[in-house]
């Protein structure tokens, strides 16, 4: 469905000192540097599939979605997605999908939210009825019908990206491109979102590429995960895959009683309050169960709890492993 | 060709909404018309034989430019458009399935209408109260009518493909205010919005009237006065014809070539 080979893209960023002689200077003879945004960039995504790309800020993850939805020519590679080039035949390729780019808004500002999508519905040419079953579905999946009668101006942040979301699937696309869309959401507005692009990808079959800081929401959502660092694809699988690669270590969060913590090989205190301790355990040094076993026989637990490393820390080790 | 004149109604409707600035606008509109009408009777008064253009003529010339300035004016920008390009939101135009010059072109055209429709008929009734000759009066021949309405679409479809090519060369130079005062301080004086064409000395006339400017508002509103007529006027319409044409290919190949390069920046 989605297939990209070896793309690749320089930038020419322009640059100079800080200074009023450098400004000067830079109106006669401008500086430029290239940064390889992107280097031989490549991997496949199959229908219906629910991928997560995640990397640090300037990795070149927003740079792979404009190259998909047909908005960055690419400087080589060749990229086929329902057989079709994006750049080469765009308006053909961009029937095909939705895009939502987290920082910026699709929905015209000054009139109701209902009037843009009644806009996109003729800028798709969707027929009558599939608008209809379209947009009362999204209205009650989203809970949207109070405010599409609102100016989008007027709404709030996770109301408007709710509309977002809406306005991207009037059409039916068969691939939803997401950039970063819980970017500055509640706890509340993010669910909400998570729970329906969850229920779009399963009852609809939609492809989600879904691009994200936020760790939770790669949890919540994805099953494979991209690492792009770079400019390049350092890691393509599942997300335990990437735990096990991120983290040899597990979390101890103790409750006790009675007794001294035992000091131990690979077992770390990283926290610790009267009657409560949070510990670090090195599963290469040292086993989950000789350790309850220690504490055991040293304190008297009252609560104990194992947890595995959060994603976010897999990720940042992640990054820091392959000095990102 | 729906979606097209769905996004001219959105933008129509839209603009709508700025009574305020309508009112503002009218206000300097009538205080402009009755400035120029003082001006040209002044003139007329002094030395009848120097205007190059009877007075009624010219009151008729004068209102009209008055009250359709909103689609002549070079300098009125839809600000959507250009900050869609220097802000980057142009990204989500690119991933419609439509033709992105087109888009713009009818959204910048029913930007245009809606504020001349708030803004033309309390005008030109107001004109049309004033006593002969410095008011608005009917056409001499009402033959001309059609061939009046004909180039006043050609003049707007050729005001409109020129604001196209400043907002594209948005994409070249990102702050477009550069190319912006330069092009319509040029463009407003070559296109007789400040002074009719006629006025301008005899040589500079015929290189002026070839000018793309020129089949701007001087060509419907000099046609409306009778004052381009016969075999002219056939020449004025093929010339705006061709202007029309020549402007939106213009438009079409810079507007290609800037989004084969294109590079939204930022997350």
């Amino acid at each position: 469905m989605i297939e990209l080979q070896n793309i690749s893209k320089t930038f020419k960023v322009a640059k100079r000192n800080a200074g009023m002689k450098q400004a000067v200077r830079a109106l006669v003879k401008k500086e430029y540097t290239y940064i390889e945004a992107l280097r031989q960039v490549s991997f496949s995504i199959a229908e219906g599939e629910m991928v997560g790309y995640i990397g640090p800020n300037g990795a070149g993850k927003s740079s792979t979605i404009k190259i998909m939805s047909g908005i960055l020519t690419p400087d080589s590679g060749e990229c086929r997605i329902n057989g079709l080039v994006p750049w080469k035949n765009r308006k053909e390729h961009v029937k095909n999908i939705g895009v939502v780019f987290g920082q910026r808004s699709q929905l015209w500002w000054d009139v109701p939210v209902i009037d843009s999508f009644e806009l996109l519905r003729d800028i798709y040419k969707i027929p009558p009825q599939t608008y209809n079953r379209n947009v009362g579905e999204l209205i009650a999946l989203l809970d949207l019908s109070e405010i599409v009668r609102t100016p989008a101006r007027q709404l709030s942040l996770g109301q408007r990206m709710r509309c977002e979301i809406a306005a991207s699937l009037l059409h039916d696309p068969k691939i939803l491109f997401l950039d970063e869309p819980t970017i500055g959401l509640d706890a509340v507005s993010k669910i909400a979102v998570r729970e329906f692009i969850r229920r779009i990808n399963r009852e609809k079959q939609t492809t989600v590429i879904l691009t994200t800081h936020d760790m939770q929401d790669i949890e919540a959502l994805t099953n494979r995960i991209l690492l792009i660092g770079k400019g390049q694809i350092l890691l393509d699988g599942t997300l335990e895959e990437l735990k096990k690669r991120g983290a040899k270590t597990k979390t101890l969060t103790l409750e006790y009683q009675n007794g001294v913590l035992p000091v131990l090989d690979g077992l770390f205190v990283v926290g610790e309050m009267p009657g409560r301790a949070v510990l670090e355990l090195d599963s290469s040094r040292l086993s989950v169960s000789q350790a309850i076993g220690a504490l055991s026989e040293s304190v008297e637990i009252k609560d104990l709890s194992v947890s595995g490393s959060a994603t976010e820390d897999v990720v940042v080790s992640l990054y820091e492993e392959f000095a990102i | 060709m729906t979606k097209y004149l769905s996004l001219f109604k959105i933008r129509f409707l839209t603009g709508l909404q700025y009574r305020a600035a309508a009112l503002a606008g009218l206000a300097t509109q009538f205080a402009w018309g009755g400035f120029y009408i003082l001006f040209y009777k002044a003139l007329n008064e002094a030395n009848p034989a120097a205007l190059p253009m009877e007075m009624g003529q010219l009151a008729s010339y004068v209102w009209l430019n008055q009250a359709f300035i909103m689609m002549y004016a070079t300098w009125f920008w839809d600000k959507e458009i250009a900050d869609a390009i220097s802000s980057g939101s142009v990204a989500y135009e690119l991933t419609r399935p439509t033709d992105v010059y087109a888009m713009w072109f009818f959204k910048d055209m029913g930007n245009r209408t809606s504020r001349a429709m708030l803004r033309a008929w309390p005008i030109l009734l107001f004109a049309v109260l004033l006593p002969a000759p410095y008011g608005f009066s009917a056409p001499d021949d009402w033959r001309i009518v059609p061939a009046f309405l004909i180039s006043m679409l050609l003049a707007f479809v050729i005001t409109v493909s020129f604001s196209m090519l400043m907002y594209v060369s948005t994409f070249y130079t990102v702050s477009p205010l550069g190319v912006r005062v330069f092009l319509t301080a040029a463009s407003e004086f070559l296109a007789g919005q400040l002074i009719p064409l006629p006025f301008f000395p005899q040589a500079w006339q015929k290189a002026v009237a070839l000018l793309p400017f020129a089949s701007m508002n001087n060509a419907p509103f000099r046609i409306y006065s009778g004052h381009i007529a016969g075999r002219e006027l056939w020449l004025t319409l093929a010339l705006q014809c061709f202007w029309a044409v020549a402007m939106i290919a213009l438009g079409r190949a810079m507007m290609g070539r800037a989004t084969r390069k294109l590079i939204i920046q930022g997350g």
